[in-house]
């Protein structure tokens, strides 16, 4: 093993290795996966002088403690948290040193779900179909962090922070998400449509990077039985036999057989990443432009 | 043909059949290939084709749905042969619902072509059609927790081979040692969509 390493002291509730994903391969029943909230991922590998696909840690709720054999620039954002190097606290949002053999160590979410650490050189595990992500749907990428793990880093390349901290948008207290509706909202009520445009749900605490399910009044369909097995996109708002909408998150299957009631747009995707077990959820029906 | 618009940027392309969604599909990866058509994802499945990633969609959805569907490719030249042993635990539920017996189902599979129609519900697995319609059948009433990789399985008119060790509700009427899915592999997967399949049963599946 090389020094280009980083031990896991603490893995936290659930931490997995993401980057941008492996999209290309849907038809092979491959999910895309890659980190949930996007802009703090990109944010993070900015920091650090990583190039935007470098690999990172995405972290559940109670973060993550790693201790790197060399010194490296660490950077921790997404949901705001405590970040401390050998227990003195430094800033979260911004490139930190961390000396060889120090634990960086991240907090539990103050509020929000998800940190994200980026270390320069970038978490270099081996990747698959072109990508270092976990995928919790299929099992494909590096297993979730446990105690003890050691990772190896790749090179850093020539460091030039091009930003020192940079604003990021707080974690929602209310999720609002836009949605185009279809394209199977024939498949349901114009009451249900209704419903789901307008009344509040509530993120239910069984969401993971697979879906966003929701707890809220239940959609009734107008077209009984199974839709015949289709293609599934980024953001689909799935709805199962339980009425409940699932918003269909980067580990989600390729194909479902759920009618999909409407699409949340891309933008909104990254706060849903965020959103606490609780968060009212509001659908917005929007037209395409 | 008829294109649904999915979100901002995809494209549900249905058809009336599973041969139809084929057929589109070959004639959509024809047209990435020689650049007639940019889009991040071409995801078949029963009735219909996901275009997922397209840069105009109101522009191509129109197109699609002024123009006829494309006809049935070549066929591929070469069939993937997998061996496999008819010992399931479901042959004898499956012999009832066709009105056969046990060993009549294996020879029956075993004389029939395939075609992967599609692919999902894990990387490697192939929604593979060529039964005659009769021969469909149902879902077990209760899935079981755990289904071995390998294992050979119908469900309405698909089979299927677990590439791995996961809850299913499928009828399993074999095994095959064939390694359906190999990240370290290329390609990873054994079956796309497309690919001819063949079943050669391990023992002899005629005895009486």
């Amino acid at each position: 093993m090389t020094d280009r390493a980083l031990a896991v002291v603490r893995a936290g509730a659930l931490t997995t290795v993401q980057d941008t994903g492996r999209p290309g391969h849907a038809h092979l029943g491959v999910p895309r996966s890659g980190a949930l909230d996007t802009p703090a991922a990109a944010l993070v590998n900015r920091l650090v002088g990583n190039p935007p696909e470098a690999a990172v840690l995405e972290t559940t709720l109670n973060g993550v403690a790693v201790r790197p054999r060399s010194t490296v620039t660490a950077a921790v954002a997404g949901a705001p948290c405590a970040v401390t190097v050998d227990g003195r606290p430094v800033a979260w949002g911004a490139p930190v040193h961390v000396p060889a053999g120090a634990v960086l160590d991240v907090g539990p979410a103050l509020s929000g779900v998800r940190s994200y650490v980026a270390v320069s050189g970038g978490i270099a595990v081996g990747p698959i179909l072109g990508s270092r992500s976990t995928d919790l749907l299929s099992g494909l990428g590096p297993a979730p962090l446990t105690d003890g793990a050691v990772l190896p880093l790749g090179r850093p390349t020539d460091f030039h922070a091009r930003v020192d901290a940079a604003p990021q948008p707080s974690p929602p207290t209310e999720l609002v998400l836009h949605v185009t509706l279809g394209p199977r909202d024939d498949w349901f009520t114009a009451e249900a449509v209704m419903t789901f445009a307008s009344r509040p749900y509530r993120v239910s605490p069984a969401s993971n990077r697979i879906g966003l399910r929701t707890e809220g009044p239940a959609l009734d369909r107008s077209v009984p039985g199974e839709l015949p097995s289709e293609g599934m996109v980024l953001g689909a708002v799935q709805v199962p036999p339980d009425g409940r909408p699932v918003v269909f998150l980067a580990d989600h299957p390729t194909t479902g057989g759920y009618p999909v009631i409407a699409v949340v747009r891309a933008q909104d995707l990254p706060a849903a990443a965020q959103a606490v077990p609780g968060t009212p959820v509001r659908f917005i029906a929007i037209r395409r432009r | 043909m008829r294109a649904l618009r999915v979100g901002g940027d995809a494209l549900l392309v249905e058809v009336s059949s599973g041969e139809q969604a084929q057929a589109l599909h070959a004639e959509l990866q024809r047209r990435r290939a020689e650049g007639s058509l940019s889009v991040r994802e071409i995801v078949p499945a029963a009735r219909t084709v996901l275009l997922d990633g397209v840069a105009d969609p109101a522009r191509l959805a129109s197109e699609l749905t002024a123009s006829e569907t494309p006809d049935a490719p070549p066929r591929a030249r070469e069939v993937v042969e997998l061996p496999v042993r008819y010992d399931g635990p479901d042959l004898a539920d499956v012999a009832a619902h066709w009105g056969v017996r046990a060993q009549e189902v294996a020879r029956i599979h075993a004389d029939t072509e395939f075609t992967v129609a599609f692919c999902g519900f894990a990387p490697g697995f192939g929604y593979l059609t060529g039964l005659p319609p009769h021969y469909d059948v149902p879902r077990r009433e209760t899935p079981r927790t755990a289904v071995p990789a390998g294992s050979v399985a119908l469900a309405g008119p698909y089979t299927g081979i677990y590439p791995r060790s996961s809850p299913g509700g499928w009828q399993l009427i074999g095994t095959t040692d064939a390694v359906l899915w190999d990240h370290t592999r290329v390609p990873a997967a054994l079956l796309a969509p497309g690919t001819r399949v063949r079943f050669v049963p391990a023992e002899p599946a005629r005895r009486s």
